[in-house]
C-alpha cells in the first residue's frame, strides 16, 4: 500500500487547473492550422486564424484560452494499492480547484441552478472515480465550458433504429447546434450501457487526442465517416459558413439493455481543454 | 475577405443602415457587458417601473462574462457567450433603443423581427478567441450588479473590437447564407 498525501493531490490539480486553461493540446493546435491551409471559406479561415492566434497568445502570456474555463471535471484513475492520507479524494480535488482557479484567475462559473448565485470558487467539481490496478493516481482534467455543453444531448433510441439512426441523430444533433457550440467541434460519442453510463462514455471519448485513431477497425471507420458527413454540413468555423464544422468524431461503445439503445452526444468546442497528471 | 469598416459607438441609423450581413467591422467607443443574470435584473427593473442602470440610446451591449483581470490588465480574457439566451430579454431592449449586440450563435425570430423594425445589428464575434479579443478592450469598470461577479454590468472602452455581422436591419442571416453556400448534404 502506497500513502499519498491529500496536500499533493490538491498541489496537482491545482497546476492542471491553470495549465489547461492556458495550453491548447498539441494534437487540437495541429488539427486546427491543418483545417486553417484547408478551409475554402474566407469567413472560416479568418476565424481560424483568430482562433490559432488567440490560442498562440494564451499559451505566451499564460492567460485562459477562453474566459469560460468551465466546470472542472475530473476523470481520476486510483489505483487500488493507494491510500490517501489527510483528506477525503474529493475535498482534496475541490481544494485544488479552489486555489487553482484563484491563482490562475480564472472564471468561477458554477451557480445556484435556481438562484443563479454564483458559489464564488469554481467548486464542487464533477469528480468521476474508477478503480484500476496498481499505486498510482491518475488525474484528467476537462475544462468543460457552457456553451457546448447545452448543445450535447443523451437520447434513448430504439433498438430498431439501429446504426443509420445513430448516424442521422448524431449528424442532426451537429447541425442544430449550429453556431452555438462554437464549431469547429470535437464530437463525442457514447453509444450503449445506460442512461448516464452513455453520457460518461461520451465524454471520456473527448479525451482521445485528436491524432490517435479508434483502435477498433470498424469504429475507426464509422468516426471517419462521421466526421466526412458532418463537414458537408456547411456550417464552418463560428458557422460563418464552411467546411471545418468538427475537428473529429470519437465513438466509444459498451453493451446495453435487451430493450435499450441509448446514446449520448457531447459536443466539445475548438478550445478543447485537457491535462493529466500521474502522482 | 470583405472590407472592414470601422464603426463608433453609440451607433447611429444612418451607421447601422449601411451595416449588411456578412461584413466585417471594427468597433470602438463605449460597450456594455451583460449576459444571463445582468439581462434578467435589468428586465425586472423595466417591470418595477425602474431605469436601466445606463443610457440604452445607440448602445451596444456584449454577451461575455469576463475572466478576472490579472495585476496591470483592464480584463481578463472576454469572448463572446452565445447569444440565444438573452432572446426573451433582446426585443425589449432594443425597443427602448438598443442598437447593437455582440455575440455568437443563433438568434430567435423575435430577436431578428425586433433587429428589422427598429433598426439594430447583430454582431457575432469569435467564440472561444477570448485572449485576443480582450486585447481590444483598453479599459473596464463594473456599473451595476456588482455581487454576479463575472455577469456584472461593466462599461467598456474598446479600440477596433473584432466582428461580423450576422443579422442587418435588411433581414439578412449570415449564419444562413453561409450555411447555404458551403453545405454539401
Amino acid at each position: 500500500m502506497r500513502e499519498i498525501n491529500a496536500k499533493q493531490i490538491t498541489d496537482a490539480v491545482s497546476d492542471l487547473c491553470g495549465k489547461a486553461n492556458f495550453d491548447i493540446p498539441e494534437d487540437v493546435m495541429n488539427v486546427l492550422r491543418k483545417a486553417y491551409d484547408e478551409e475554402v471559406s474566407p469567413q472560416g479561415k479568418d476565424v481560424l486564424k483568430q482562433i490559432i492566434d488567440n490560442d498562440e497568445i494564451a499559451h505566451n502570456e499564460q492567460v485562459p484560452m477562453c474566459q469560460d474555463t468551465g466546470l472542472a471535471v475530473f476523470f481520476v484513475e486510483l489505483g487500488q494499492d493507494v491510500h490517501i492520507t489527510g483528506s477525503l479524494l474529493n475535498d482534496a480535488i475541490n481544494e485544488g480547484v479552489r486555489k487553482g482557479y484563484k491563482d490562475g484567475y480564472l472564471r468561477k462559473s458554477t451557480c445556484n441552478p435556481f438562484t443563479r448565485k454564483n458559489v464564488g470558487d469554481n467548486t464542487p467539481s464533477i469528480i468521476h472515480v474508477e478503480v484500476v490496478a496498481g499505486d498510482k493516481i491518475k488525474l484528467t482534467m476537462a475544462a468543460k465550458g457552457g456553451g457546448s455543453e447545452n448543445m450535447s444531448r443523451v437520447m434513448m433510441m430504439k433498438p430498431s433504429d439501429g446504426l443509420e439512426g445513430i448516424k442521422k441523430y448524431i449528424i442532426d444533433r451537429v447541425r442544430e447546434s449550429g453556431s452555438n457550440p462554437c464549431p469547429p467541434v470535437i464530437v463525442g460519442v457514447g453509444i450503449g450501457g445506460t442512461f448516464e453510463r452513455s453520457a460518461l462514455i461520451a465524454k471520456k471519448s473527448l479525451l482521445r487526442p485528436l491524432n490517435v485513431q479508434n483502435p477498433d477497425p470498424e469504429l475507426d471507420k464509422l468516426e471517419k465517416e462521421l466526421l466526412a458527413s458532418i463537414n458537408k454540413l456547411g456550417i464552418g468555423p463560428m458557422g460563418l459558413g464552411g467546411r471545418t464544422t468538427a475537428l473529429g468524431v470519437h465513438v466509444i461503445v459498451e453493451p446495453c439493455h435487451i430493450a435499450s439503445l441509448p446514446l449520448a452526444v457531447n459536443i466539445q468546442c475548438h478550445s478543447a481543454r485537457h491535462k493529466e497528471i500521474t502522482i | 475577405m470583405a472590407n472592414i469598416i470601422k464603426i463608433k459607438t453609440p451607433l447611429t441609423d444612418d451607421v447601422v443602415y449601411q451595416l449588411k450581413s456578412g461584413d466585417s467591422v471594427l468597433i470602438t467607443g463605449v460597450m456594455y457587458t451583460g449576459r444571463d443574470a445582468a439581462h434578467k435584473r435589468m428586465i425586472d427593473a423595466l417591470n418595477r417601473g425602474e431605469k436601466l442602470p445606463f443610457d440604452i440610446q445607440g448602445q451596444i451591449i456584449y454577451y461575455v462574462g469576463p475572466s478576472p483581470a490579472k495585476p496591470g490588465k483592464p480584463i481578463g480574457s472576454a469572448g463572446p457567450t452565445t447569444s440565444y439566451r438573452m432572446d426573451a430579454y433582446a426585443p425589449t431592449l432594443i425597443k427602448l433603443g438598443l442598437k447593437g449586440m455582440v455575440g455568437k450563435g443563433w438568434r430567435a425570430k423575435e430577436v431578428i423581427d425586433a433587429c428589422i423594425k427598429y433598426k439594430a445589428i447583430y454582431f457575432g464575434a469569435t467564440g472561444g478567441a477570448g485572449a485576443l479579443i480582450a486585447r481590444s478592450i483598453k479599459k473596464a469598470e463594473i456599473i451595476a450588479y456588482e455581487d454576479l461577479g463575472p455577469e456584472a454590468v461593466r462599461r467598456i472602452e474598446v479600440v477596433d473590437f473584432p466582428a461580423i455581422v450576422i443579422n442587418d436591419v435588411y433581414g439578412n442571416d449570415l449564419y444562413v447564407k453561409g450555411v447555404e453556400q458551403y453545405k454539401q448534404i
